[in-house]
């Protein structure tokens, strides 16, 4: 077990062509993933290192029977794009494109309302489960198969701490970049719940920022319903107010959304909080005991 | 992005929505012809970015021409500072020249994204001309909110609701639903991200007019909007930050001497971080992004070496998709160009990692390697203070 994806996941790639989708395919594929299908509009009929090519996300579903969707498409199209697989029903949609308008996040978000699509990111590294599934462009090597969950609003600091795990020993059920925009499908909220009710993890890593309240929201839950130890740290203590730190929703916005507020929420909530971003792998080990 | 004053009031008016008379000057001839036109009492306002203008002296009322151009002598050309500038200030080089205005009432209208919802929001209060974000902290009820259901727009009601809880009536009333209806067009048309009208006056007779206005931008859809692209003011802004971003670098100056380079903003984030930590002060913020190649890596690290104040730099790169011999070639290219005369510390983890530290290695740069991220802060701080 594990959240989201395992081996039995079959995968489709919105934007397979391009550069980035075509890289990142090989990728997935070397590392086990099943893929079953490609999307590029007018490219249909075609393959794409013997994975077939359809026109539309709804012919891809229907031949294929994928049932998780990870988007490559440059950010004007994007938003169309996750809104053509939650059209098809499919289930899961991780999308990896950064830049994309925040407005069109809004339509996106209101499209998927009510809806059975769980959309991860955008602007995210998407996930690993490790020896079974990757989906996204995180680098498969530094995880390993284990019994902790790993949620992250960041790319490389997510590999930092998934390294950091692996060092001590301890592998990773699922490895999740839940994407650094203002709007995204899936908060830490609603990872954490996932987590909580995964028979094979046993503790939590979460890794925040400075900016919004997603990290306040998350440790609502925790208090209130999480049984499971989590880990957090939240990256921007020094980072100045009214300044975007690289995240479209990286910023201190206002005197709200900075690290020192959101760590005091983190471990009134019982969360167990480090300020070392070095030190996210030993307290884990700690905390498991 | 940000734009000034004068530009947000010309967006606004071709929306319809209601603003003073006025025009922009950048010398004391322009002024006083503006002021001549606009006849009797003018306000002369300085255009920078920051808020605050006013307490900073960068705002004066003139009763006739001659006084405008006395006062735009003065506000063209000086040092503004104000909270939001820090010390340094803002050097103006602009000036609005609007009429004066009765006002009767001032009030607050913004429009901003909610994240939680990933709705719009209308915000509106009676306490206008104050900084909202303090009256929000000291004041919340005070704040009217209304979210716009992206399926359906904005309805009446809302625009009603909002109207009577300012306490308006009559003439003002309805004018100000309109107003309100005209901005939130104004916003989705521009892909804005902050709309804010601070004050909103109501007149001595009954007139709804933005006496201030500042508009905010969504970098991810100026690609639709060139009209806004070039309203654009490279002068506002930190001319570190702007050579970054002409190579697709995310860079944000700060105040220490420890110069950073590393690839994710997180990561680039949590590594300002543990330098502070470590007892040390950041001087920067800078992500090479996710696809950096050997160019970026050599034009970031160019920037690092420009900044003086920097005493030690560390590269932290965890390597994915961004191979760390691609980084090490990239700072061995740099050396060629620029002279390094301070300490550099590299933390290279992940994708080719020992080809990258072989590539430094075998150069003629001089470098510390780290094992990990704590220990390549705690050299960069003690190399810096040495």
């Amino acid at each position: 077990m594990s959240i989201l994806a395992d081996k039995n996941t079959k995968l489709l790639v919105q934007g397979i062509t391009g550069s980035e989708g075509s890289f990142h395919t090989k990728q997935m594929v070397e590392y086990g993933t099943t893929i079953v299908a490609g999307v590029t509009p007018g490219k249909g009929g075609d393959n794409f290192e013997n994975i077939p090519v359809f026109n539309t996300v709804a012919e891809a579903v229907l031949n294929t029977g994928a049932n998780a969707s990870v988007i490559f498409v440059p950010p004007p199209f994007a938003a169309d794009a996750i809104m053509e697989s939650a059209n098809a029903g499919v289930e899961l949609v991780i999308c990896i494109t950064e830049g994309i308008p925040t407005l069109d996040m809004v339509k996106v978000n209101e499209y998927l309302k009510g809806g059975t699509t769980r959309l991860v990111g955008p602007n995210c590294p998407g996930l690993i489960t490790p020896g079974e599934a990757k989906i996204g462009i995180m680098p498969g090597f530094i995880a390993t198969p284990g019994r902790v969950g790993v949620i992250s609003r960041s790319g490389t600091l997510t590999y930092e701490a998934v390294d950091q795990l692996t060092k001590q020993g301890l592998g990773q059920s699922t490895c999740i970049g839940i994407g650094g925009d203002p709007i995204i499908g899936s908060s830490f909220k609603d990872l954490l719940r996932l987590f909580e009710a995964d028979e094979d993890t046993d503790a939590v890593v979460m890794i925040g920022e400075i900016g919004g309240s997603a990290e306040e929201e998350a440790a609502d839950y925790v208090k209130s319903e999480m049984t499971k130890p989590v880990i957090g740290f939240i990256a921007g203590q020094t980072a100045p107010p009214g300044k975007r730190m690289g995240h479209a929703g990286a910023i201190i916005a206002g005197g709200k959304g900075t690290a020192a507020e959101k760590m005091k929420v983190l471990r009134d909530a019982g969360i167990h909080v480090t300020e070392n971003p070095s030190g996210l792998g030993e307290l884990t080990k700690k905390v498991l005991g | 992005m940000k734009i000034h004053e004068y530009q947000a009031k010309e967006i606004l008016r071709e929306y319809g929505v209601p603003v003073p008379r006025g025009g922009v000057a950048s010398t004391k001839e322009e002024v006083r012809k503006i002021a001549e036109e606009l006849g009797g009492t003018v306000i002369v306002k300085a255009q920078i970015h920051a808020g605050g203008r006013g307490k900073g002296g960068g705002v004066k009322l003139a009763a006739n021409a001659d006084e405008a151009e006395e006062h735009a002598g003065n506000i063209l050309g000086m040092n503004l500072v104000t909270h939001q500038t820090g010390a340094e200030g803002k050097e103006v080089q602009k000036v609005l020249i609007e009429e004066g205005i009765d006002i009767a009432q001032e009030l607050y209208f913004g429009i901003v994204l909610d994240r939680v919802t990933g709705q719009l929001v209308l915000m509106a209060s009676k306490e206008g001309g104050v900084e909202i974000e303090k009256v929000a902290a000291e004041n919340p009820d005070a704040i009217m909110k209304e979210h716009i259901e992206p399926s359906v727009g904005i309805q009446p009601f809302q625009l009603r609701k909002l109207a009577f809880g300012l306490g308006l009536k009559g003439d003002a009333f309805r004018e100000a639903t309109r107003f309100f209806s005209k901005l939130i067009k104004a916003y989705e048309a521009n892909d804005s991200s902050l709309v804010e009208i601070n004050p909103l006056v109501i007149t001595a007779d009954d007139k709804v007019i933005a006496l201030d206005a500042k508009m905010n931008f969504d970098d991810n859809a100026l690609y639709k909007h060139k009209n806004i692209m070039d309203m654009r003011d490279l002068t506002e802004e930190d001319p570190y930050e702007v050579e970054a971003s002409k190579f697709d670098l995310n860079y944000i100056k700060l105040d220490g001497n420890i110069g950073c380079m590393v690839n994710g903003a997180g990561l680039a984030m949590a590594t300002m971080d543990i330098i502070k930590l470590s007892g040390g002060e950041p001087a920067n913020f800078l992500d090479v992004g996710g696809a950096a190649n050997v160019t970026t890596v050599e034009n970031g690290f160019k920037i690092l070496m420009s900044d003086k104040t920097i005493k030690a730099v560390l590269i932290n790169i965890f390597g994915g998709i961004v191979r760390c011999d691609v980084v090490a070639k990239g700072v061995v290219e740099a050396a060629k160009n620029v002279k390094i005369d301070v300490p550099l510390i590299v933390r290279l983890e992940g994708t080719n990692a020992k080809e990258g530290r072989e590539i430094l290695e075998n150069s003629s740069i001089d470098i510390n390697v780290a094992s990990d991220f704590s220990e390549g802060a705690q050299k960069a701080v003690e190399l810096a203070k040495a």
